[in-house]
C-alpha cells in the first residue's frame, strides 16, 4: 500500500459531488464498525471533516455524485491526481442516477427557471454570484466519463455492508471483487 | 418421438424434438441471461443476450430461437459471449432513461437483475438521455417509453394469450417505439380490454398499474403457467 500517514494508517477521503449525500448516510450506517476501522485509517478529507483543499498522497478516495458543475470537475481532476484508487461510490456516481435527469429536460438553465421563476414565487430570481456559485453544466456526467475510475460500487444508496467490504479489502491491499454482488438502484 | 443428442458446454445431453438450446439450458441447470423470452409466450430472439456458440458455425445463435439437432456442439460460455452479453445490457442502458432510484421496477427489474448477473456495474457508453414520452391515458396502467427496452412481450402477450393485439412496434433502430391501436393514446385504445396483462409480463419499470411508488411494481405470472401447464397436460383448467 502506498499512501500511510506517519503513523502508519492508510489515507482514506470521501468526497461529495452532485449527489443528495444518501451514499455519505451509507458510510455512516457502518456504525460500530467505524470504530474497528478508525484506527487503520486517517480521513484526510471528507464533508464529514474540517478540511478545506484536497490533500497529495491519498490512498483511497470514495467520490459520491455526479459531475454537475464546474468546481466539481476541477474537484474530481484534482481527486483523481492526488488519489490512488477512485472508487465511484453509489448511483449518481456511476450512472449520473436522478443528478443526471437535467440532461433530458434541455440542460441546467429549463430546470433552473422551473425551480427559481415559478410563478408562485414571491421573488422569482435565478441564483448568481459570479466567484461563489459555480456554473451549472449542461451535460450531467458520470465520474468515469471525466476521469479514470478504480472501482464502481453502484447502489442507490450503496449497501454499508459493501462500503464495509470495500474499505476492509482496500485496507488490506487487496483488489475489491464486487461482481454479483452489486445491483443498480 | 425421436430423441436427439448434442453435448452442452461438452457435457453430452438429450432433448426431443421440440425442445430449444434455452430448454435444454433451463433442464440442466445451465445460467443463461434471457430478457425477451418468457415461457408460456412465443420466443422471438429479440434481445440477444441468450446468444451461444455452435461449433461449426461463424455465427452466434440465440439460445431461445435454436431447436436443438443431432450432433450439435453447444458453448454457452467463453469470452466472446461474456463481452458481448456485458456488451448488449450496457447498451440497452445507454439507449434510454434508466434511473432506478426513482422506478416502479426497483428491485424487481429483470434488466437490473441481469445487469448484475453478467457483471455490469457501470456503463462505458455515454447515456444517449432522448426525450421520451409517458403515456398516462389509461385509466389503469401506464407506458414510460424511457424504461421500454423493445424485448416485445407485451405484443406477444396481448396477442397470443389476450387476442387483443394492441400493442405494435413502430419506427426503426433507436426510434422503435411500442405503440397502441395505431400510434393512439393507450386510453382511446379500442382494442384494449384493461386486462392488465402487458403489465405484469414487462420485464422492466416501462409498463406499470397508476399510483404505484418506486420499487411498488409487483409482476403476476400464474396466468402463463397455467395456460403452459394446460398444453402441455390436456385439461383446460387449474
Ligand atoms: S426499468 Fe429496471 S433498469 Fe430501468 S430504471 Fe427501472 S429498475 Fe432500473
Ligand atoms: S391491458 Fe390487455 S388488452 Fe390492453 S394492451 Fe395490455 S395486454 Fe392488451
Ligand atoms: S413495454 Fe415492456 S414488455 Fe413492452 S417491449 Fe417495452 S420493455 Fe418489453
Ligand atoms: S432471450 Fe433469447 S434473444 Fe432474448
Amino acid at each position: 500500500m502506498g499512501a500511510l500517514s506517519p503513523a502508519g494508517r492508510a489515507r482514506v477521503a470521501t468526497v461529495w459531488l452532485g449527489g443528495c449525500s444518501g451514499c455519505h448516510m451509507s458510510l455512516l450506517d457502518l456504525d460500530e464498525r467505524l470504530l474497528e476501522l478508525a484506527p487503520r485509517l486517517d480521513l484526510v478529507y471528507s464533508p464529514l471533516v474540517d478540511a478545506k483543499l484536497f490533500p497529495e498522497d491519498v490512498e483511497v478516495a470514495l467520490v459520491e455524485g455526479a459531475v454537475c458543475s464546474e468546481a466539481h470537475v476541477e474537484l474530481a481532476r484534482r481527486v483523481r491526481a492526488r488519489s490512488r484508487l477512485v472508487v465511484a461510490l453509489g448511483d449518481c456516481a456511476v450512472t449520473g442516477n436522478v443528478s443526471a435527469l437535467r440532461n433530458a429536460l434541455g440542460g441546467a438553465l429549463p430546470v433552473l427557471e422551473r425551480a427559481y421563476l415559478d410563478p408562485g414565487n414571491l421573488q422569482p430570481q435565478l441564483p448568481a454570484a459570479p466567484g461563489l456559485l459555480p456554473r451549472l453544466l449542461d451535460r450531467v456526467l458520470p465520474l468515469h466519463q471525466l476521469v479514470p475510475v478504480d472501482l464502481f460500487l453502484p447502489g442507490c444508496p450503496p449497501h454499508a455492508d459493501a462500503i464495509h467490504a470495500v474499505l476492509l479489502d482496500v485496507l488490506a491491499g487487496r483488489r475489491p471483487a464486487l461482481q454479483g454482488k452489486v445491483r443498480f438502484g | 418421438m425421436t430423441v436427439r443428442t448434442l453435448t452442452l458446454d461438452g457435457e453430452p445431453v438429450s432433448a426431443r424434438e421440440d425442445e430449444t438450446i434455452l430448454d435444454l439450458c433451463r433442464e440442466h441447470g445451465v445460467p443463461l441471461p434471457t430478457l425477451c423470452h418468457l415461457e408460456g409466450l412465443s420466443a422471438v430472439g429479440a434481445c440477444r443476450l441468450c446468444l451461444v456458440e455452435v461449433k461449426g458455425s461463424p455465427r452466434l445463435q440465440p439460445a431461445c430461437t435454436l431447436r436443438a439437432e443431432e450432433g450439435m456442439e453447444i458453448t454457452t460460455s467463453s469470452d466472446r459471449l461474456r463481452r458481448y452479453r456485458r456488451q448488449l445490457v450496457e447498451l440497452l442502458l445507454a439507449e434510454r432513461s434508466h434511473v432506478c432510484a426513482v422506478c416502479v421496477a426497483n428491485g424487481r427489474c429483470e434488466l437490473q437483475e441481469v445487469a448484475a448477473a453478467v457483471g455490469v456495474d457501470h456503463v462505458r457508453y455515454p447515456y444517449r438521455h432522448p426525450v421520451t414520452a409517458l403515456d398516462a391515458s389509461h385509466p389503469r396502467f401506464v407506458l414510460d417509453q424511457g424504461r421500454c427496452i423493445l424485448c416485445t412481450r407485451c405484443v406477444r402477450v396481448c396477442d397470443e394469450i389476450e387476442g387483443a393485439h394492441t400493442w405494435d412496434v413502430a419506427g426503426r433502430g433507436a426510434g422503435a417505439r411500442v405503440v397502441s391501436d395505431l400510434a393512439s393514446p393507450w386510453g382511446r385504445s379500442d382494442s384494449c380490454t384493461a386486462c392488465g396483462k402487458c403489465v405484469q409480463v414487462c420485464p422492466t419499470g416501462a409498463l406499470f398499474e397508476q399510483l404505484q411508488p418506486a420499487g411498488g411494481g409487483v409482476k403476476r405470472r400464474e396466468f402463463l403457467t397455467f395456460r403452459t401447464r394446460a398444453r402441455e397436460q390436456g385439461p383446460w383448467g387449474r
